[in-house]
């Protein structure tokens, strides 16, 4: 990072332009959507003033609970079981001798990144309907929780995966020399300096459950409506400026959910 | 002002907390079998504090196969400045990584005061390293990074206060106990890394190139600041390097390594002096090599001939029976130039003359076709002046040439 780069980006010949028309593309639309959280008119469309009675309407709507609350169910859920097979996963990867099918294992850890996310939800709807036909089992919100999981896994697993990789080695062998057993050396060592990676692990896998469309609105029985699936169901009614502002809460959520983790990140990182 | 250590969990794997393991049984075992805290504390003291027995080491298999370690021997004694002398590559690395339990030797023992701690993982030997690149723990602070050998021991959180306010003296690092160890200068690092080894009294000490990464006049006084270190605590240390003058300069003996293989052990003397092979003599200090052969030996002293018909009497090592062609080593500072050709005990045509400031080299070309170095302390008197083409002797100092092995 350090290395002074010989080419300055900014005085690239059209760089400004090209960035511009980017982050317009981006955050136009966004903007509008906020924009319009906050219209006092019932369209979408037309402006008329300024008011926050759609956010009280919002957040007094009960539908609007319910589906923040199967959300927050399934995607803490998930975040956290995702997490810790990641975690599981990587250091099983990258901390024991070589052994075969350690590549298989990698693919199948990644597969849900490869395959198309409709089939994967087919796959996962067919599986259930599969399983409650047979044995008679359905476990209810669990079904949703299971197939976030999944899904959650290789976007847990990269960012610690990485730092696992980038760690440096003599720390174990030094913790081992000082009289740490391996438990203890990953107790002590391994695991402080792997936070960073787990905390963006764990975010990253929040955010693909928090916003998990196909596969949730293919899964999802009676009463497990979710956000992405309550806003789905509302702009297919008459909108009303009520779902920017769902969105709006939504969006902020996000923002500041990862913002707080990469905040962790980089202190716990120096 | 304390240091906030966490409060140690206890691990279920060690029921006994007892320093020589659990002999409440009634059946006394051997003191060698004892431990604390799961690491092993050794029988008495012997004379040797490390035995190397026959230590091989594969890497690879089948065909792939390579011997970083060629049945290597070798005893290091209590108390004792050991250095492992050798190029990148020689197995010196390898040896020192069997003897703290990062790898296992393929073949062999390594003995610890008589007890074989081959088979035993790092965390059981009371053998401890300073790493080439220190490997501190970027998450702790200095002191912490002193404690966490004797917190690993399970020692009482007072003993391990005291103990590191003790190593935090012996390096001085006092005033900095409280810094993370990213805020501190490469010789800092060094310091803290040497006294995180030192705190839980190992048995040996290993280091691995330690003084690589500091740059020439901090690595001259962690030279002097190691040789004090190892007299203070009294500890076996074995040093890794391969800047044979660092070897020279701070080691009670060398092992010279090259290719898996240990060539020769000895004082810093004997090793200068006295070397066995061809390698040994060539990676330390600059040498001059002549063929002779070989007309008489008496026991280690034989008449070798060169091929101006002078002869001379070389030393060769012990264990060896020169015959025949020979080659001969000796060292520049051990001859010294004549002006007439007929006085030396071979004679060449002067080819060159490099000033050191110190010392002055005169490179000789023999008649023979060789080319020998002459090195000659410079002093306010330098006596005679020699310039380039001139003809001269070559006289040898008394024992100043040594029949090689090879």
């Amino acid at each position: 990072m350090a290395e002074p780069r010989s080419i300055d980006i900014k005085e690239q010949p059209g760089f400004r332009s090209i960035a511009i028309i980017c982050l317009l593309v981006l955050y136009v639309p966004v903007l509008i959507l906020m924009i319009f959280s906050l219209n006092s008119g019932s369209l979408v469309t037309h402006w008329e003033g300024v008011t926050l009675g759609w956010y009280g309407s919002a957040l007094r709507n009960e539908e609007f609970h319910n589906a923040a609350r199967n959300t927050l169910i399934i995607s803490i859920s998930a975040t956290i079981i995702s997490t810790v097979c990641a975690t599981l996963a990587a250091i099983g990867m990258t901390r024991v001798k070589p052994w075969r099918g350690l590549a298989a294992a990698f693919m199948v850890i990644n597969l849900p990144l490869m395959v198309p996310e409709i089939i994967t939800a087919v796959a996962t709807l067919s599986f259930f309907a599969l399983i409650a036909g047979t044995f008679g089992l359905n476990f209810g919100i669990g079904n949703l929780i299971l197939a976030h999981t999944v899904f959650c896994i290789p976007f847990a697993y990269m960012p610690i995966r990485a730092r696992l990789e980038d760690m440096d080695l003599t720390l174990e062998y030094a913790a081992a020399d000082l009289y740490a057993t391996p438990w203890n050396a990953f107790r002590r060592i391994t695991l402080p300096l792997l936070v960073p990676g787990i905390m963006s692990g764990a975010a990253l896998a929040f955010i693909v459950s928090f916003d998990d469309f196909t596969i949730t609105q293919l899964v999802a029985g009676p009463g497990q409506t979710t956000l992405p699936l309550y806003i789905w169901n509302q702009i297919r009614r008459p909108m009303t400026p009520e779902i920017n502002a769902i969105s709006t809460i939504l969006l902020l959520v996000s923002i500041l959910f990862v913002s707080v983790s990469f905040l962790i990140a980089r202190r716990r990182a120096k | 002002m304390g240091i906030a250590f966490k409060k140690r969990v206890a691990a279920p794997q060690l029921p006994s907390r007892s320093a020589y393991g659990d002999n409440r049984t009634g059946t006394h075992l051997p003191p060698r079998a004892g431990s604390l805290n799961g690491v092993i504390v050794p029988e008495q003291p012997g004379k040797n504090a490390i035995e190397v027995r026959g230590v091989r080491k594969v890497f690879g298999t089948g065909e792939n196969q390579v011997a970083a370690l060629d049945t290597v021997s070798v005893s290091i004694r209590e108390n004792e400045f050991f250095t492992l002398l050798g190029p990148s590559g020689c197995g010196k690395t390898t040896l020192l990584r069997l003897i703290a339990g990062f790898d296992f030797p393929s073949a062999g023992e390594i003995l610890l005061h008589g007890q074989d701690i081959a088979p035993l993982p790092p965390f059981k030997r009371p053998v401890n390293t300073v790493f080439q690149n220190y490997a501190l723990f970027p998450h702790m602070t200095v002191a912490q990074n002193i404690g966490f050998g004797l917190e690993m021991l399970g020692k009482p959180k007072g003993e391990i206060e005291a103990r590191v306010a003790q190593m935090l003296k012996l390096v001085k690092m006092e005033a900095l106990k409280a810094r993370r160890t990213s805020q501190i200068s490469g010789g800092q690092q060094q310091r803290v890394a040497l006294a995180r080894a030192l705190a839980p009294q190992p048995k040996v000490l290993l280091l691995d190139e330690p003084l690589s990464a500091l740059d020439y006049k901090l690595r001259k006084e962690m030279q002097i600041e190691l040789k004090r270190l190892q007299h203070e605590t009294g500890i076996t240390f074995i040093f890794v390097t391969h800047d044979q003058e660092e070897a020279l300069t701070m080691s009670d003996r060398i092992a010279v390594m090259s290719a898996g293989k240990i060539l020769q052990v000895g004082t810093p003397r004997d090793i200068y002096d006295r070397p066995a092979e061809r390698f040994v003599a060539d990676f330390i200090g600059e040498t001059n090599f002549l063929a002779g052969t070989v007309m008489s030996k008496k026991p280690g002293m034989a008449t070798v001939k060169f091929a101006s018909n002078a002869t001379i009497a070389a030393g060769y090592p012990e264990g060896f029976d020169p015959t025949g062609e020979v080659t001969l080593v000796v060292r520049p500072e051990h001859a010294d130039l004549v002006p007439d050709p007929a006085k030396g005990t071979i004679a060449g045509t002067l080819s060159n003359i490099v000033y050191f400031g110190t010392d002055t080299h005169y490179h000789v070309r023999l008649d023979g076709g060789e080319n020998f170095i002459v090195r000659h302390q410079n002093s306010r008197s330098s006596p005679a002046t020699y310039e380039t083409g001139a003809k001269v002797g070559i006289q040898f100092e008394e024992d100043a040439a040594r029949v090689l092995k090879d």
